[in-house]
């Protein structure tokens, strides 16, 4: 008996002993549970709201740019105009699978990826932990992707109405292998020269593209501007809009698309995307009335397209500093923005005699170079601590914050930019000119682009008549 | 008969024509144009650049009339087409040889 109790107690005691550490296991596994489908969730707003963001930042080359761009020019290159955005659409895509992606965020040197992803070998629905935990590798190669479309077209604007579209589907390829993908790797591939995010060496604030998109669009614009020289007649004729209204609505698109462009590029659905958001607006809106107010001083009335193009210029500038200003300062830099792409589009252009034909230059370079600049400025760390010392504590981010240096480091990002975009440029030029020749024939610039280039019109008005 | 053209204000159109009906003018022939007289066009912006727009939208109206018509036809333009400001328009008369309905081969007044 006295056996028999002895085992009781040993067996009691262990009881006591195992019970919690059975409820404690079974705690862990409901916790590790719980922690599973709390990650499930997040990825799956996550990955909802960039494949979201992919499109409306699509929406912006189709639509919006093709409109915005079609508008502006005279009535005979409208489709010609339209189509070279549209084929952004395709050529990059087809480009981005097979090699591009690959360049821009692949494993590689301080400069340029490498070859590790070419034809999206292991780009699948499992995330590539270097730039997201939460999203499948694809949906953050597509979201890339778009960037990466609406860059070159955002160039095509600077030699409208005169260029050969062979030509320029050339050049685009050239300039997205050459440019485009040494820029975003710099930036925002893992271990580029620039990447503030992935420890550069000279770490650029550049929240949705400000460096990588307009700087080198813009300031490549302008070398392509003129390197083919002006459209015949330019500037004694006058070459007004041909519909102000198709650029209207293409503004209009291109705002809404850029909710996607810079709210997206937070990379997930958290506050960091509503902030980035937000300052988007508020720039678009501040910059119209920059714009507008400038217009109304110096010629007594604010023009509609000086709004639209305004609006572009807040978008552009507030694009690296999205992710990283709070609301007032957004304003602010919308509205300096506005002002100065007015100055450069309307006075600086008319003194240097360039025939930027759509100001991709005035808008883009001028307004990511400024924006840039700003970001430098106005960067705080409690919006986004990108930033940390060597102790892993977040630090400063903009000169207002108590970082000078990194207004020289955006410094740094910008000269690059402008560098990288200069020499590329005027390389892939001189090499296409020779291959194909760059520019329409003298009869084929005054027939139009419809026609010579594409055999269409966009204005048939007689085929209807009967 | 005559031949009337007005080269009027296009706002001006509805009143013109209804005048023009009210005294009996039968047909009209009503094309877009685009001139200028003393007016000299206007200026236009687009991106802080300048264009002189010199050729103005206008309306041009063809009517053919019995001769008794004219005075009262020319003073309806004039009274409905006035704004007073420069750019309100002209009007010229012409002599008419001869006019004629293709459906029927009439000739003369009767055709108009």
């Amino acid at each position: 008996m006295k056996k028999a109790g002895v085992v009781f107690l040993m067996v009691a005691f262990l009881f006591l002993c195992v019970a919690p550490l059975c409820a404690q296991a079974g705690d862990a596994t409901k916790i590790a549970e719980l922690e599973k489908q709390i990650g499930d969730a997040r990825s799956a707003a996550d990955n909802a709201w960039i494949l979201v963001c992919s499109a409306l930042v699509l929406l912006m080359t189709g639509p919006g740019l093709a409109l915005f761009y079609g508008g502006l020019v005279r009535k005979k290159n409208v489709l010609a105009t339209m189509m070279q955005s549209f084929a952004m659409m395709a050529i990059v895509t087809v480009l981005w699978a097979v090699i591009g992606y690959s360049l821009c965020f692949g494993g590689g040197s301080s400069f340029i990826g490498g070859f590790e992803h070419v034809f999206l070998r292991g780009v699948g629905v499992e995330p590539n932990t270097d730039y997201s935990t939460t999203l499948p590798q694809q949906t953050f190669m597509v979201y890339q992707l778009m960037f990466a479309i609406i860059t070159p077209a955002l160039i095509t604007g600077a030699f409208a109405e005169r260029m050969k579209f062979s030509a320029m589907a050339l050049f685009m390829i050239l300039w997205s292998i050459f440019v485009y993908a040494p820029m975003a790797h710099m930036v925002w591939g893992k271990g580029g020269l620039l990447n503030a995010a992935l420890g550069g060496r000279f770490p650029t604030l550049d929240f949705a593209g400000g460096t990588v998109v307009h700087i080198t669009s813009g300031v490549s614009a302008l070398v392509c501007a003129w390197y083919l020289g002006k459209r015949i007649g330019y500037p004694h004729e006058p070459m007004p809009p041909h519909s102000v209204v198709l650029s209207f609505i293409g503004a209009c698109l291109l705002w809404v698309g850029w909710f996607g462009f810079n709210a997206g590029s937070a990379l997930g659905s958290g506050g960091l995307a509503t902030s980035a958001f937000v300052a988007t607006h508020f720039a678009a809106a501040s910059a119209a009335i920059g714009w507008g107010a400038a217009e109304w001083i110096r010629n007594g009335k604010p023009s509609a397209l000086g709004g639209i193009s305004g609006a572009v210029a807040g978008l552009v500038a507030i694009t690296p500093a999205a992710g990283f200003v709070k609301p007032m300062p957004a304003l602010l830099i919308g509205l300096i923005a506005g002002v100065f792409c007015y100055y450069m589009v309307a006075k600086v252009k008319a003194k240097l005699a360039y025939d930027d034909s759509l100001d991709a230059f005035g808008v883009h370079g001028a307004g990511g170079t400024i924006g840039a600049l700003l970001t430098g400025v106005f960067a705080v760390s409690s919006i986004n601590p990108l930033l940390h010392d060597a102790q892993g504590n977040s630090i400063a981010l903009g000169l207002l914050e108590g970082n000078p240096r990194q207004l020289l480091n955006q410094l740094i990002g910008v000269v690059i930019a402008w560098v990288l975009a200069i020499v590329g440029t005027l390389i892939i030029l001189k090499i296409v000119d020779m291959v194909i020749g760059l520019r329409v024939t003298a009869e084929h610039e005054v027939q139009g682009l419809d026609l010579t280039q594409h055999g269409e019109e966009g204005y048939s008005w007689d085929a209807s008549a009967v | 008969m005559t031949k009337l053209e007005a080269v009027i204000q296009p706002s001006k159109l509805e009143a013109v024509k209804d005048a023009l009906i009210e005294i009996g003018v039968d047909g009209m022939t009503v094309l877009e144009v685009r001139g200028h007289g003393r007016q000299k066009g206007h200026t236009e912006f687009y991106r802080g650049h300048e264009y002189t727009v010199d050729l103005l939208p206008k309306i041009k109206l063809e009517i053919v009339m019995p001769d008794e018509l004219v005075d009262k036809a020319v003073q309806a333009i004039v009274v409905t087409a006035r704004s007073g400001k420069i750019g309100d328009g002209k009007i010229f008369l012409t002599k008419i040889d001869q006019a004629i309905r293709i459906r029927n081969d009439e000739r003369g007044a009767a055709a108009l």
